[in-house]
C-alpha cells in the first residue's frame, strides 16, 4: 500500500530530523545527502537494494579501520597483544588523538591483498582478538580516554582454537565491560556488523552505521544454509533479515546513518574518513561532561528497551 | 561397481522404519529403551550409559526446585513479527506450532521458587520453543528474571538449552546478547548472583552473552557448549576436529567451566552454591 509506505517514510525522515548528530548547519548538507538517499529508497529498499549492501559492505576496495586511523588519528600508537598469550592481527587497538582529544580506538582489521588478508584471518577475530580489545577499553577506561570501536567483521571465527580459547565468553565478557565503562563509547559499524563478532565491541552509548554497512545476526549464506537450507539462498535471507541501514534504523538499533560519498564508500576513502570523522566528532561533543554513572545507565537502558516486546496480552 | 547390497538384518543404528526421529525414550547413545516413568524415575538420565536426555523447561524446574514452590512470572509474553519475516514458512506460523508443541508461550519460563529451602530466582530455557532460540521475549524474560532477582535480593539460577539468537527476529535477536548482558551486569551491580547451568546445547548467542556471565558456571555431562558448532567448523576450516570438539569436558578441560554436574547431583549442588552465596543470612 503507497500510502503506508509513504507514512513510513516520513516517520524516518522526522526521525532522522530530529537526531541530534545532523543538528547543526555544518551538516545540513549531509542531511539533504540522506533525506535524498530515503527518497530512493522510498520508504522500503528493495531486496535488490538490500544485497546491493551487503555486497558493498564486502567491497575489496572497501577502506577498513586502519585506513580511517591513517586519516583521522594523529599520534596514532598501535597497541599489540592480549597479555594472556597472543596478539590477533584481526583486531586493531591503539591510541591516537582525534580532533585534539585522545582516544582509544578499536577496530576489526581485513586485508587488502591475499597475504594480508591471510595475516587478518579476513577479519575474523579469535577470542585473543577480544582479549586485546578488552585491556585497551579498560586502559581508556583508567584514564578517562573515550572509546571508539570501529566494526567490520564478517564473524567471530568458526575455527577449533577459536572455541578452545573460549570464544562465547570472550564475547559475552567483552560485552559485558562496554557495559561497565564509565568513558564514553562510539560505535560505527562500517562493512560487515557479523553477529556476535560484531557486537563483543559494539555495546556503546552511540551506535552509527555507514551508509552501506550492514548489520546482522547471522551472515546471509549462513542464515539461508539453515532455514533455506542452501546457502545460495543469500539473497532470499538477506531480504528476510535485513541487514541495511535504513531497516537497522528504522528499527532503532543504530542511532544514525552515516553518509558515504557518492556510489560508496569504496571510491573515495578521503571524503568517507571526513564524514566519518565528523559522525564521530558529533556523537563525542553530546557526550563530553556526562558522568561515568549517567554513561553507564543510559547505555544499558539503551540496550534494555531496544525493540521493545509487544505488550502483554 | 554398484552399491553394496546390506545384508544385515539388523542394525543398532538402523534408521527407524517410518523414516521419522527415533523414539524419545529410546537412548541414542546405547538405543536402551525406557518407559515414560522409568525414565522419569532416573531423572531422563539413562541409567545404562548415562546419558542425559533432553529436559522440557517445566520437569527441568520439578527436578530442581522445592515441591510446589515455583510460581510462573512474565508466562503470557508472546513474540510478534517485527519484520515480517518469511523464510519457507511464515514465522508467526512457526511460532503457533512451536506454542502448540511445548505448551509453553516462549522458550523461556522465568519465575520465583526455592532450592532447598533457599529462595531463588529460575530462569529456564525451552530447546524444543524452535530450537531454545533468543528473540526479544527471551531476552525480556531474562532481563525480567535479573530484576526480579535483584528486587527480592534472591539468586538468579538459569538453566540453559539453545541454538542461539533467533534469525527470525534479525538483528533485533542480536540486540539481546547486550540487553542480557547488561541485566546481567545490573544484578552484579546490586549484589546479586547469578549461577548459570548449561545443558545440551548451549551454544552461539546465549554463550556468547548471560550465560557465560553466571559467579559460577555449571555444565551437564556431554552437553555441546561451543559459539560455533561443529559442523560449520568442519565445513569451514576442513580441520580434523578433536572427539570431544566444544563439550563440556572440553570446555571444563580449557577452563571455561567450574564444573560438571550430573543430573542427580545438580540440585544438591545448587543448594550448596546458594547456601554459600547466602553467607550465613
Amino acid at each position: 500500500m503507497a500510502g503506508e509506505a509513504e507514512l513510513r517514510l516520513r516517520e524516518q525522515l522526522s526521525r532522522l530530523r530530529s537526531l541530534p548528530l545532523l543538528r547543526g548547519a555544518k551538516l545540513s548538507s549531509e542531511l539533504q545527502r540522506l533525506q535524498k538517499q530515503l527518497d530512493r529508497i522510498s520508504g522500503e529498499p528493495s531486496d535488490e537494494e538490500i544485497w546491493r549492501s551487503v555486497e558493498l559492505a564486502r567491497h575489496p576496495d572497501r577502506p577498513y579501520t586502519l585506513d580511517y586511523v591513517e586519516r583521522l588519528f594523529e599520534d596514532w600508537f598501535e597497541l599489540h597483544g592480549d597479555r594472556q598469550h597472543g596478539d590477533d592481527a584481526a583486531l586493531v587497538a591503539g591510541i591516537g588523538r582525534f580532533r585534539g582529544r585522545t582516544v582509544v580506538l578499536v577496530g576489526n582489521q581485513k586485508g587488502r591483498d591475499v597475504k594480508e588478508r591471510t595475516r587478518r584471518n579476513f577479519g575474523m577475530a579469535y577470542p585473543e582478538g577480544y582479549g586485546k580489545a578488552m585491556r585497551a577499553m579498560e586502559l581508556a577506561d583508567r584514564h578517562g580516554f573515550p572509546v571508539v570501536t570501529l566494526v567490520d567483521i564478517p564473524g567471530a571465527y568458526p575455527g577449533v582454537t577459536a572455541e578452545q580459547h573460549g570464544q562465547g565468553g570472550a564475547i559475552a565478557r567483552s560485552q559485558a565491560l562496554m557495559s561497565r565503562l564509565g568513558v564514553p563509547a562510539i560505535t560505527c559499524v562500517i562493512g560487515e556488523g557479523g553477529s556476535g563478532g560484531a557486537i563483543a565491541t559494539a555495546l556503546a552509548d552511540r551506535v552509527l552505521m555507514q551508509e552501506n554497512a550492514i548489520y546482522t545476526v547471522i551472515s546471509p549464506e549462513g542464515c539461508a544454509a539453515i532455514l533455506w537450507r542452501d546457502a545460495g539462498e543469500a539473497r532470499k535471507a538477506a531480504a528476510a533479515f535485513k541487514p541495511d541501514a535504513a531497516h537497522c534504523l528504522e528499527l532503532g538499533v543504530i542511532d544514525a546513518i552515516v553518509p558515504e560519498p557518492g556510489e560508496g564508500a569504496h571510491l573515495d576513502h578521503d571524503e568517507a574518513a571526513r564524514l566519518l570523522g565528523d559522525a564521530l566528532g558529533e556523537s563525542l561533543d553530546e557526550l563530553e561532561g556526562q558522568s561515568g554513572d549517567d554513561l553507564r545507565r543510559r547505555r544499558r537502558v539503551r540496550f534494555r528497551t531496544i525493540g521493545q516486546v509487544p505488550a502483554t496480552r | 561397481m554398484s552399491e553394496r547390497i546390506d545384508v544385515s538384518i539388523e542394525h543398532k543404528h538402523a534408521p527407524p522404519q517410518d523414516g521419522g526421529r527415533p523414539h524419545p525414550n529410546t537412548c541414542p547413545k546405547c538405543d536402551s529403551h525406557y518407559r515414560d516413568d522409568e525414565l522419569e524415575q532416573h531423572l531422563n538420565v539413562c541409567p545404562h550409559c548415562g546419558y542425559h536426555f533432553p529436559l522440557h523447561a517445566h520437569e527441568r524446574i520439578r527436578q530442581l526446585s522445592d515441591e510446589d514452590s515455583f510460581v510462573e512470572e512474565a508466562a503470557d509474553l508472546r513474540s510478534d513479527d517485527p519484520l515480517d519475516f518469511f523464510d519457507l514458512r511464515p514465522y508467526t506460523e512457526r511460532l503457533a506450532e512451536a506454542e502448540l508443541a511445548t505448551g509453553l508461550g516462549e522458550a523461556m519460563v522465568i519465575g520465583r521458587g526455592a532450592i532447598e529451602d533457599l529462595p531463588c530466582q529460575l530462569a529456564v530455557m525451552e530447546f524444543g520453543f524452535m530450537g531454545g532460540s533468543m528473540g526479544r521475549v527471551v531476552g525480556e524474560k531474562f532481563a525480567r528474571a535479573c530484576e526480579g532477582a535483584a528486587e527480592r535480593g534472591v539468586p538468579l539460577v538459569s538453566v540453559t538449552t539453545t541454538g542461539g539468537a533467533r534469525m527470525q527476529e534479525g538483528i533485533l535477536s542480536l540486540m539481546q546478547l547486550p540487553k542480557t548482558v547488561c541485566a546481567v551486569e545490573d544484578l552484579h551491580d546490586a549484589g546479586g548472583v547469578l549461577i548459570s547451568v548449561m545443558a545440551h546445547p548451549t551454544t552461539a548467542g546465549v554463550l556468547a552473552s548471560f550465560a557465560s556471565l553466571g559467579d559460577v558456571l555449571v555444565a551437564e555431562p556431554g552437553a555441546l557448549l561451543s559459539f560455533t558448532g561443529p559442523r560449520v567448523v568442519q565445513q569451514t576450516t576442513r580441520e580434523k576436529l578433536p572427539d570431544d570438539f566444544g563439550l563440556a569436558e572440553s570446555n571444563y578441560r580449557y577452563g571455561h567451566v567450574d564444573a560438571i554436574v550430573p543430573r542427580p547431583e545438580l540440585r544438591p549442588t545448587l543448594g550448596r552454591l546458594l547456601r554459600l552465596f547466602a553467607n550465613g543470612r
